[in-house]
């Protein structure tokens, strides 16, 4: 059975079924202005495209940020003369200068961990799919919802514009520890920049509040009849433990930040004490500087998983759905999403072993850090039970959810080496830590974001990404994304140190020129690859080949009851009531079962 | 020129995977899109096996490339790091298994279980026996690894053994100062109101205090092979980090918040010289911890030597209390009593019981 034939045969059931009750709600058809569709929209999936967006802009400057450093690492001796043409100063003689290089480091991990795959992913899909898979117009407040874009929009533009002032934008790592973020004398990038950094970081933090818990209340709160929380996709389980993640740590973050802000402007000591920069001898005494890392890591940590989670999710569901299978072991899956959740606010010290922690507090945080493999080991094996003896169709979504799965077991068990806090003391801060995260955190959840855009764009848009273009973008990113990182694993077991823009001086790290060069030329290729991506998306929404059928990866989900380009509100009739979990699929011989469809007496239990 | 050229190669191949991307949207419309279906998806799952195999020989041979590079090719240099080593190899071993169990399982699952016409897929939604054993199993080995950790991380966190050889260590924007107990074994203490680089009191030395009459300060570490070292570890500015790779071990220097750890060097620097091969093998102290724009420079040494050769070392060391005392007599006046004179040298006030 092809995807053709699945899908006319799930169009006439559901035709079949929004024909019972349409009584007429024609509501939500009045005419709207363009600004009030496009730009201060309240309708979720609007929002959703506005993230969706925003985030994408944010990863291009991001990623080529990255470019811009590894360019640094690969070729240190080399100059690029359009290097000083577009940077002057920062880049005098053709060089990234040091200043330079690690505010590149700083915006690129602040940019892609907040503004691409906080924003970008998980503001994308909690607003599009939570109210279309629960089964509701919009979220609980459209107008809280609404907000909460404008104000990622603000921390973007403050963000954005600490990148233009003299004294360039915070370099101290995205981490920001003070010391180093809160004295201006310490490093350039601890003036102004570091002020802005902060401000947008409020900014931000206030918009991933409001969308928070809209999420969560709408999920608690409009599923449609029928609709119980055992019924929900594992996507929205995803995400709804992705916003209680946020809405419980982000605040502790602002509390950090705010008092980083009393101590760069107001003269107060919450994290310095004892500090002789540059030969000035500064009056503060009694602070800690650790209190910070506390404190940013309780967020830190938590941050993870919010950037995980809805990868964890939606490639449960794009996994079932082009298996042709249930997923395997839902309440299981659902469980260890609740394991990791909790676990996530219990592990932030696992960061922290090497800052002279007490060993002793140390022993319980390594305990719970590695507990987080248990939940983790449940997931992969989980999904490849969903893979054995499926029916596998290779769509782009497909595709970037396999690689994430691949990508998450390789980054995951890394996590095994650095939660124990013996190894940690040789590998902490080391290019072994720069592959673990990137590899489990950065590029999984990438794909988990590719696989969510591919799956859903039928829905968002109406249309169809090329295909063609869509199997290049994954085989080049799921090859580029192990041979830029699996090499780096060598480098952390040389105990090569992140964030040093050159290593010739070193005896004992000076040999892996050639291994970076290596690295930093993938990178490129793979970020090129990235803009073929971006050029397919934007070129797909006015050219792509159209949907012409209403559920076309025959999934049994509600948002695809939806017509093909839902209006605002969603469902131009009554909402459907739900009768099944979402993962009936090849179930009694029959293809898929859409959840709105009754439990007939005959059917088999599982 | 170049970059220009670059630039318009990137575009032209950009438009060119472009036009056949879209050229083959419209032979699999032509074609029918089953049709076309079915081969992307034959394609596709030979891409995976295929990725597979080769992903396995690449893993294989960066291993050849590279491991030699890596500090496994090489002994630990201390004794706790050969427990670090040992612990990272028994990690290896589990993890790695586990890696290439589920590695193969996925990318065979997907080239066997593609679409075919023929095959129903199997309805599977549970199973509690199969989910119970890779709950257990699981926690079981991490139940092993955790414990074994900490096992290690208690002994190499412990107190630093009776009669070791004390070292301080300040880290500051972007180099290392040591300063030794001198032969009272006691540091004197510090005051970071009292730092003056630029008389000699780069440190903060509270030369009230007569321990730190006999410290010295140096800017190389000397220790000796086979005995404890304790590490008292400082920062000036803001936070840096004592990365000793060969040792295999990590601490942060705080500022306001000092930090230890010990350990007990195994090889002298000749030898590592010659274990390494590398006749220019030095001990390096990397700062792991960013610290600003000279973070990636902030590098320290350390010579580990036999006990006669340190104790050569140590005879030609001068305590820094005399250097700097003797160099602003110079300046002042001399006065009648040795203490006094070098305590109001260094600008200290008259001890009280005198």
């Amino acid at each position: 059975m092809s995807i053709e034939h699945t899908t006319t045969v799930q169009e006439s059931a559901s035709l079949a079924s929004t024909h019972d009750h349409h009584d007429g709600h024609h509501e939500h058809h009045h005419e709207e202005s363009f600004i009030s569709k496009y730009v201060f929209s309240q309708d979720h999936k609007m929002i959703a495209k506005q993230f969706l967006i925003t985030g994408m802009i944010w990863a291009v400057i991001g990623g080529l940020f990255s470019v811009l450093f590894r360019l640094q690492l690969g070729y240190p001796e080399m100059s690029f003369p359009i290097l000083e043409d577009l940077f002057g100063k920062w880049a005098a003689g053709g060089r990234i200068s040091n200043e330079f290089y690690y505010a590149l480091v700083t915006m690129h991990g602040t940019i892609l961990v907040f503004f691409v795959l906080t924003a970008g992913l998980s503001g994308t899909f909690a607003n599009f799919l939570i109210p279309l898979q629960i089964g509701a117009r919009d979220m609980a407040s459209p107008m809280l919802n609404m907000l909460s874009y404008w104000f990622f929009f603000l921390a973007s533009i403050i963000m954005f514009a600490s990148m233009f002032i003299q004294t360039g934008p915070a370099s101290g790592g995205w981490t920001i520890y003070p010391p180093l973020s809160a004295l201006g004398q310490a490093s350039e990038g601890s003036k102004l920049g570091m002020d802005y950094w902060l401000v947008s970081m409020a900014m931000f933090i206030v918009s991933s509040l409001l969308g928070g818990l809209n999420y969560i209340s709408t999920i608690l709160n409009m599923r449609t009849k029928g609709m119980t929380m055992t019924r929900l996709p594992l996507t929205i389980w995803a995400l709804f433990f992705t916003a209680v993640l946020g809405v419980l740590s982000f605040p502790v973050l602002l509390s950090g930040a705010i008092l980083l802000l009393f101590d760069r402007n107001l003269g107060t000591s919450f994290y310095l004490s004892e500090i002789v920069v540059k030969g000035e001898i500064l009056p503060n005494e009694g602070g800690s500087a650790i209190l910070f890392q506390h404190l940013f890591w309780f967020l830190g940590h938590p941050e993870v998983y919010i950037i995980l989670l809805p990868a964890l999710g939606m490639v449960s569901e794009i996994l079932s759905v082009n298996s042709r299978k249930p997923i395997f072991g839902y309440l299981a899956m659902v469980g260890s999403l609740f394991a990791i959740a909790i676990l996530a606010f219990l592990v932030w010290a696992h960061h922290m072993f090497v800052t002279g922690l007490n060993p002793f507090l140390g022993a319980f945080f390594v305990l719970l850090t590695l507990l987080i493999a248990v939940p983790s080991a449940i997931k992969v094996f989980n999904w490849l039970t969903t893979l054995w003896r499926g029916n596998l169709r290779f769509t782009p979504g497909m595709l970037f959810a396999i690689g994430f799965v691949s990508l998450f077991i390789s980054g995951g068990l890394t996590g095994i080496f650095l939660g124990n806090s013996t190894l940690d003391i040789h590998l902490h801060d080391t290019y072994f830590v720069v592959a673990h995260f990137h590899i489990v955190m950065g590029v999984a959840s990438m794909f988990g974001m590719f696989a969510g855009v591919y799956h859903w764009y039928p829905k968002m848009y109406g249309r169809y990404m090329n295909n063609t273009l869509a199997y290049i973008h994954f085989w080049v990113s799921l090859i580029g994304a192990y041979l830029i990182f699996w090499p780096m694993h060598y480098q952390g077991l040389a105990g090569m140190p992140r964030r040093y823009t050159d290593f010739s001086n070193w005896e004992s790290f000076k040999q892996f020129g050639e291994m970076n060069r290596f690295i930093s030329t993938v990178a490129m290729i793979v970020f090129v690859v990235q803009l073929l991506f971006i050029f397919n998306f934007f070129y797909s929404i006015w050219k792509g080949r159209k949907v012409t059928t209403q559920n076309p990866w025959g999934a049994n989900t509600l948002e695809w009851t939806t017509p093909v380009r839902p209006g605002h509100g969603n469902w131009p009739g009554e909402i459907p009531e739900v009768h099944r979990w979402a993962y009936d699929y090849g179930k009694d011989g029959r293809d898929f079962i859409p959840q709105t469809e009754k439990i007939s007496d005959s059917e088999s239990k599982h | 020129m170049t970059t220009f050229l670059i630039v318009a190669i990137l575009v032209l191949a950009f438009i060119l995977v472009f036009q056949i991307s879209k050229a083959s949207e419209y032979v699999s419309v032509l074609k029918g899109e089953e049709k076309t279906f079915k081969q992307s998806n034959r394609i596709n799952a030979f891409l995976f096996i295929a990725f597979l195999v080769l992903g396995l020989i690449g893993a294989w041979w960066c291993n050849e490339q590279f491991y030699g590079r890596t500090l496994l090719a090489q002994p630990a240099a201390s004794d706790h790091g050969e427990k670090i080593d040992n612990m990272l190899l028994l990690t290896f071993a589990v993890t790695g298994l586990v890696f290439f169990i589920t590695q193969i399982a996925l990318f065979w699952f997907a080239f066997k279980y593609q679409y075919t016409d023929k095959r129903k897929a199997f309805y599977f939604a549970h199973s509690n026996k199969l989910e119970l054993i890779w709950t257990v199993v699981p926690a079981i080995f991490l139940t092993f690894l955790v414990g074994l950790g900490l096992f290690y991380w208690f002994g190499i966190t412990s107190d630093a053994p009776k009669g070791a050889q004390i070292v301080e260590i300040t880290g500051k924007q972007f180099n290392w100062m040591m300063r030794y107990p001198g032969k009272d074994g006691v540091l004197g203490r510090k005051n970071y109101r009292l730092t003056d680089a630029s008389n000699g009191n780069a440190l903060g030395v509270d030369w009230e205090d007569e321990a730190s009459h006999d410290d010295l300060e140096s800017t190389e570490m000397h220790l000796v092979v086979g005995k404890p070292v304790q590490l008292v570890i400082n920062a000036q500015d803001v936070i840096h980090d004592v990365g000793l790779v060969h040792f295999r071990l990590k601490m942060d220097a705080v500022p306001g918040i000092p930090t230890t750890m010990w350990f007990t060097p195994k090889y002298t620097t000749a030898q590592m010289k010659q274990i390494t091969g590398n006749k220019n093998f030095v001990y390096e102290i990397s700062c792991d911890q960013m610290c600003g724009s000279g973070h990636y420079s902030m590098k320290g040494i350390i010579i580990v030597e036999t006990q006669e050769e340190y104790d050569k070392w140590l005879s030609q060391q001068k305590p820094q209390f005399l250097t700097v005392s003797e160099a602003n007599k110079k300046v002042d006046k001399p006065a009648s009593d040795t203490l006094q004179a070098n305590m109001s040298a260094v600008g200290a006030k008259p001890l009280a019981k005198n």
